[in-house]
């Protein structure tokens, strides 16, 4: 397809879209109304489960099931990312070399590293009553491991990076939040139905299954975004192709 | 908020979905246009909370407001968390992806993809 026609078949369809999300647009509900039918039930049902973060409990106790589906998909690209980063047979690795790190970067990276990691597991501990959880919690947690990254170098990031091991916390996070389900069923109720005690609203200990799964979410997501970065990080410092280099 | 200005929400959700389409489309370079599909993504961000504000309502998180005082719907807002998480790993799979063509190929321009390679 020549580029003239391409964009006149570009322009067609984009007005043919915005006309219809036009037309859809008249049907939608008057934007601030005071009327969320889904949303009313959802905090009732919130409240009689004894979780303070309505979100929270929308994620882990009444769409549950979908979450586990989301779950799987970010197990699924980790793995499918893994596969298409490996090192292949015509590349080899380098080891990164020393970096210099200016003082002022290195006590950055040293101060802030033991708190983000803090706030990271404050946030995955809490998602059941204050806005965060597990998928927040754990991004937060791998990016105070990568402050090391930032603060030193390279080597100093992988020393405290066994891959094998973030990939087997990773498998062990989904693997926790499939058998967690299978609690719902031997307790005698639907699969990852909410069968703990709720405990007291606004406490720790509130919520049932939702601190558990989120647990699990915060140790797969955490393992996932190390996991993920390791190979972008690797492919840009230390694979290098040889035949790039006769090109 | 009344008359045209009630509209604006919706319209910068479907401006940010035209605007990432335009991009993706007219891309010359791969990377660029996982970008613009996260641009695309992120209009349905801007709607799905656009759909869940109420006027006048708080956060749905009562830690520390009494649970009578109206919220903002939570179901939207948990999909948008859905929504982000997917969109993320998928934009690491793709860009994953434009390593592997990069290496294969020794261009990120779709336009000069045009043969396949075995």
């Amino acid at each position: 397809m020549t580029g003239r026609v391409r964009r006149w078949a570009l322009a067609a369809g984009l007005a043919g879209t915005a006309a219809l999300m036009v037309a859809a647009g008249t049907g939608l509900p008057r934007f601030g109304g005071d009327q969320h039918p889904y949303g009313a039930r959802a905090v009732a049902a919130s409240l009689r489960q004894q979780t303070a973060n309505t979100i929270s409990s929308v994620n882990f106790d009444q769409r549950a099931l979908d979450t586990l589906g989301e779950e799987s998909i970010l197990f699924g690209s980790v793995l499918g990312t893994v596969v298409l980063l490996r090192q292949t047979r015509d590349e080899h690795r380098v080891r990164p070399r020393p970096e210099r790190v200016p003082a002022a970067l290195r006590r950055y990276g040293a101060g802030l590293l033991p708190v983000t990691l803090l706030i990271g597991l404050y946030i995955v501990a809490h998602g059941q009553l204050s806005p965060g959880g597990g998928f927040q919690g754990g991004v937060v947690i791998a990016t105070a491991l990568h402050l090391l990254y930032v603060g030193a170098d390279y080597r100093a990031l992988e020393r405290i990076r066994p891959l094998g091991l973030f990939e087997l916390v990773d498998g062990s996070g989904e693997a926790a939040y499939v058998l967690l389900g299978g609690a719902g069923l031997l307790a005698g109720s639907a699969y990852l139905a909410n069968v703990l005690p709720h405990g007291t609203f606004n406490t720790m200990a509130s919520g049932g299954t939702v601190p558990l799964l989120n647990a699990a979410v915060g140790l797969e997501v955490a393992s996932a975004v190390v996991v993920l970065l390791a190979h972008f990080l690797d492919q840009a410092i230390e694979i290098t192709d040889n035949r790039k280099a006769h090109r | 908020m009344t008359g045209p200005l009630a509209a604006l929400p919706y319209a910068t959700a479907a401006w940010l979905f035209l605007a990432g389409v335009y991009g993706m489309a007219t891309s010359r370079n791969l990377v660029h246009a996982v970008g613009c599909l996260s641009v695309t993504q992120s209009s349905t961000y801007v709607l799905l909370l656009a759909v869940g504000y109420r006027r006048g309502a708080t956060a749905p998180v009562f830690s520390d407001v009494p649970t009578s005082v109206p919220v903002v719907d939570p179901v939207v807002q948990a999909l948008a968390l859905t929504d982000i998480v997917v969109g993320a790993t998928v934009t690491a799979l793709l860009l994953a992806l434009v390593v592997q063509v990069d290496k294969g190929h020794g261009t990120v321009d779709p336009d000069e993809l045009s043969e396949l390679k075995g």
